[in-house]
């Protein structure tokens, strides 16, 4: 149903131009600073509403705190409100004529690490915060090695409290050399870092004056270039099947269209593809959308493929080309992060993985060695993963999965696990190999 | 699609593209989805974007109200409008029969937003849903700006904000119990500008109470309040005639307008751009009843 009247102005003063859309999270130990800093980037570019200045102002009065907490812009929750602390990721939205931002303000807290790896799944950039004055600790590693694990495909460091070691560049250059050397041990493909006061904004909208020995750029204006076109797979053709259109009326008969998520690669009507994993092949009649059909499908388009055949094709299967498919393999070697407080990952644990549109049941074959954060030793006599540890992990599963690995495709190559007896999510998985 | 050559999609059209995931994934795993659907700016998006998710087949799944017995007729009769035109199932939760039943009891101040919670859990249960969409946006509100793509309820409706469960990548989890179930956000990533810009990029019609018209009015908590069956002059209130649009469509005896002179989608996006206060801030007298006014509610197993 359209009006003709009122929306039709609308639509051209609305032309939407493509601008592009960066995510990003905060990381890095508790009370460093990531909320503040949320709340200053939210300030300084005016993406604040009165009132919900007003309302962080007047509780921030009503505490006696001595100037407006900035965190309170994001710690909505009555828990977080009264620990003073980040419990589970905020999401908040601004833009800049640059660019939109999705941010995902996530806890540093370590009980909460698995919400911090909610936030930082999704992102193209994160930012990890360091208090000047107490350098990288334990959690400063582990989030930045979860960034390099998740390939969040861009890291800024920010060295914030400046303020409270006198906007010092040494201490600055000392916390930045121990950063890089860590991160060379990880797979860090970009690295940033900027020293930043948070609470009083120095480098985060514009740049400081208090810093002269710097040169880069502000936070924000390095946010609004960071070239992220390049990280998306356009190479190999993966898409899940989500779910089978067939609709039943008189009107559209023998209509049989997948309906899913363009995972990598591009779609063309025309393209021979494969469907596994029956692994028979056919052509790309069209590619639709509720708006006719289009050229092309890329990431991170929603679409419907229609098939020259008649193939058996239903939801978890995978469209995919005859010369370039990803692995179908029921023996998976994954990093796992596990996140459940209640049991730890056994030798021998049955569980479900959840892997794009298909669900697997598996079992634990093997638990290689669990990893110290800090040194990054691999200790191999581990015999479990509790809470917040990550290690290396083979699963058995009942029916193939159709993967890659998750450093060349973070949709085809990552999962979660699932505890069929609570329903909970207890882990995610990074597939390393599959055979 | 906007597309450029360089395989750009606009931040509108990969919304639109992860909302339609977000649909489809529901219908795909669970057994009885429905949509919440007040007539309101974002469950319309939320409608409009499940015919286009599932398209050229009917949307799957009905359409569920809540009603609260304090409604604008503009949006009542939008409704009844679209359902027909869709050809969909509608079921209404009334909170007049609830109230006549004895389910729930008026509260004091008059205001049905708490009381409606226990006549959405009793239509869920009558109709054993196990996943409800909403148009809840995480731009809304604080609250709100903590809650999972998938929200688990249990039992009783109720969200535990302290135990979310993870929720990696895409990959959405909505395995639970007989009994407890899912509230789906399709819109969590939009703002109300993204759903405006929305509106007019596809044409979609909105109950004219959201553009600007003159209506009788009172000036209530400082808010304009539009004078009908629910909201009656009080003392010293006077009432006058001003032009006016509403932001929000929630419960029409607490829901309040703002001055306005846009009457076309385009003025309503410029204001929208330009305003600096938050469309619940501007309208809504429920939200105001404390510091976590909606987290309280949504504990509660409102949306
Ligand atoms: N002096 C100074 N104080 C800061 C700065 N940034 C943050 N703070 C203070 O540090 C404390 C903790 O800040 P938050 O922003 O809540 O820290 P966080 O990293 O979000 O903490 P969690 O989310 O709980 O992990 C607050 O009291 C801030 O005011 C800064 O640049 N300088
Ligand atoms: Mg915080």
């Amino acid at each position: 149903m359209t009006t003709e009247t009122t929306a039709e102005v609308g639509a051209e003063a609305a032309s939407v131009r493509p601008m592009d859309l960066l995510r990003f999270a905060t990381a890095g130990s508790v009370d460093d600073g990531k909320s503040t800093l949320i709340g200053r980037l939210l300030y300084d570019t005016r993406s604040l509403f009165t009132d919900q200045l007003a309302a962080v102002e007047a509780v921030s009065a009503a505490r006696g705190d001595e100037y407006t907490n900035l965190a309170l812009l994001t710690d909505g929750l009555r828990a977080e409100r009264e620990q003073g602390i980040t419990i589970d990721v905020a999401y908040r939205y601004f833009a800049t004529p640059r660019r939109k931002f999705i941010i995902a303000d996530t806890p540093g807290h370590i009980q909460y690490t698995r919400n911090m790896v909610t936030g930082a799944s999704t992102a193209d950039l994160a930012l990890i915060l360091v208090d000047a004055r107490k350098g990288l600790v334990e959690q400063s590693r582990r989030h930045a090695f979860l960034c390099s694990l998740l390939r969040v495909p861009h890291l800024v460091l920010c060295v914030n409290k400046m303020d409270l070691v006198d906007w010092s560049h040494e201490v600055y250059e000392k916390i930045a050399d121990e950063f890089t050397a860590f991160a060379a041990k990880l797979d860090v493909p970009d690295l940033t870092v900027v020293p930043v006061s948070a609470l009083h904004g120095d480098n985060i909208v514009s740049r400081s004056e208090k810093m002269p020995w710097y040169e880069g750029p502000s936070l924000l204006h390095h946010l609004e270039r960071v070239h992220i076109a390049s990280d998306r797979n356009l190479v190999d053709v993966r898409f899940p099947v989500q779910y089978v259109i067939r609709p039943q009326s008189t009107t559209v008969t023998d209509y049989r269209g997948y309906a899913g998520q363009v995972a990598s690669g591009v779609l063309k009507p025309d393209d021979e593809v494969m469907v596994l994993p029956s692994g028979f092949t056919s052509r790309i009649a069209a590619v639709e959308t509720a708006d006719g059909p289009v050229p092309e499908a890329f990431p991170p388009m929603s679409v419907t493929v229609r098939l020259t055949d008649e193939i058996d094709i239903s939801r978890g299967d995978m469209i995919c080309r005859p010369n370039n498919a990803p692995a179908v393999a029921q023996d998976i070697e994954a990093m796992v992060c596990w996140m459940d407080e209640t049991r730890p990952l056994q030798l021998g644990g049955r569980y479900v993985i959840k892997h794009t549109t298909r669900s697997a049941r598996a079992i634990v074959r093997g638990l290689h060695y669990r990893l110290d954060i800090n040194s990054l030793h691999r200790d191999e006599s581990a015999g479990e993963l509790k809470l917040n540890e990550i290690g290396r992990v083979r699963f058995r599963t009942m029916v193939p999965l159709l993967v890659d690995e998750y450093r060349r495709n973070r949709t085809t190559g990552g999962f979660v696990i699932i505890d069929e007896t609570t329903n909970r999510t207890v882990g995610a998985g990074m597939i390393v190999e599959a055979g | 699609m906007t597309t450029t050559a360089a395989y750009q999609v606009s931040h509108l059209d990969a919304l639109e593209a992860e909302s339609i995931f977000v649909l489809r994934e529901v219908v795909a795993e669970m057994e009885r989805p429905v949509l919440l659907f007040s007539g309101g700016k974002d469950s319309i998006v939320m409608l409009w974007l499940a015919q286009k998710a599932f398209a050229p087949a009917n949307i799957p799944f009905p359409v569920l109200h809540v009603d609260t017995g304090h409604n604008f007729p503009e949006v009542l009769a939008y409704r009844d409008q679209r359902v027909a035109e869709l050809g969909l199932q509608l079921v209404v939760a009334s909170v007049p029969e609830a109230l006549a039943n004895g389910l729930v009891r008026e509260s004091a101040d008059g205001m049905r937003n708490r009381i409606q919670t226990p006549v959405l859990l009793a239509a869920v249960e009558q109709h054993r849903f196990d996943a409800l969409f909403g148009g809840a946006r995480r731009d809304e509100e604080k609250a709100r700006a903590k809650e999972r793509v998938f929200s688990f309820r249990d039992e009783f409706g109720q969200w535990d904000p302290k135990n979310q469960r993870p929720e990696l990548w895409s990959l959405y989890n909505g395995r639970h119990q007989p009994g407890e179930s899912i509230r789906a956000f399709p819109l969590s990533n939009w703002t109300e500008l993204d759903v405006w810009h929305y509106i007019a990029r596809e044409r979609i019609e909105a109950p004219s109470i959201y553009y600007a018209h003159e209506r009788e009015v009172i000036e209530r908590d400082g808010m304009l309040y539009a004078v009908n069956e629910f909201i009656r002059p009080r003392a010293g209130e006077e009432r006058f005639k001003a032009r006016v649009r509403y932001r929000t469509v929630g419960d029409a005896s607490c829901t309040a307008a703002v001055r306005s002179d846009a009457d076309t989608v385009a003025k309503v996006i410029e204001e929208v751009a330009a305003t600096r206060i938050t469309e619940r801030g501007a309208t809504r007298g429920d939200d105001r009843v404390s510091e976590a006014a909606m987290e309280d509610r949504k504990r509660e197993g409102y949306f």
